[in-house]
């Protein structure tokens, strides 16, 4: 199965920090935004402060979601900090 | 109507195009953003913004449907700019025509505040060599949250 993969974007601060923009990443049936999250925290170095202190938010499809989202292939998960705009 | 772009805008074109948004028009608020030389950081010299293209504006156009649902709102726009902005850049534009002034002065502070703590768009303060990605302030969620408890 190694179409079943799903992108996952870094924006602003996390962006820098990871020094990457986009990832395709495999996914497993019953996977949540938070085993995503604990798998790329897992590659260590920045990649730990992904489930640090500081707030990290989530957004799948363009849809703002939460730890327990389900995740599937096709899906495009962004990670961010809080938003600054205006 | 919804711009995200680089370029600058002319706020008084588009309050003239707001002006003819129908004989009802009876009141237009307009808001426009500045780049300031304080924030985070003093003696910023510029900005850098990024955002998430296409939910930036999905996020938005849900701002202006639920302002239209709550207010008298005839016409609604917004501009919001990305990218390296100078010293007082223009950054945002938020410009509500409605029947009546009390309508389009809470129509558009509701898209602004909602806009600074929902729309996926972040600031980079720059302060000659120094850069510094702005924090999200809890007076900005403060007033963003002043709007979930009903009509204004």
């Amino acid at each position: 199965m190694t179409d079943a993969t799903l992108t996952v974007r870094f924006f602003a601060r996390l962006r820098e920090e990871l020094d990457t923009d986009s990832l395709q990443l495999p996914v497993e049936p019953g996977q949540t935004v938070a085993d995503l999250l604990s798998d790329l925290a897992s590659r260590g170095n920045a990649w730990a402060r992904l489930t640090g202190d500081q707030p990290v938010l989530v957004a799948v499809n363009q849809a703002m979601a939460k730890p327990d989202t389900p995740v599937k292939a096709g899906d495009e998960v962004a990670f961010f900090p809080p938003v600054t705009g205006g | 109507m919804i711009s995200v772009q680089t370029g600058d805008f002319d706020a008084g074109a588009e309050y003239e195009a707001l002006r003819a948004s129908g004989s009802g028009t009876g009141a237009i608020v307009t808001f426009s953003g500045l780049v300031r030389d304080s924030g985070d950081l003093s003696g910023v010299t510029g900005l850098f913004l990024e955002h998430y293209p296409g939910m930036t504006e999905q996020v938005i156009q849900g701002l202006i449907d639920e302002a239209a649902r709550r207010w008298d709102v005839r016409q609604a726009r917004v501009i919001h700019r990305v990218g390296r902005l100078a010293l007082s850049d223009q950054i945002v534009f938020v410009g509500v025509s409605s029947a009546h002034r009390a309508d389009a002065f809470s129509a558009c502070a509701f898209i602004m505040d909602a806009l600074k703590t929902s729309a996926p768009f972040w600031k980079k303060e720059i302060s000659g060599d120094d850069e510094h990605w702005v924090e999200q302030k809890a007076s900005d969620v403060d007033r963003s949250q002043n709007w979930d408890t009903g009509p204004g």
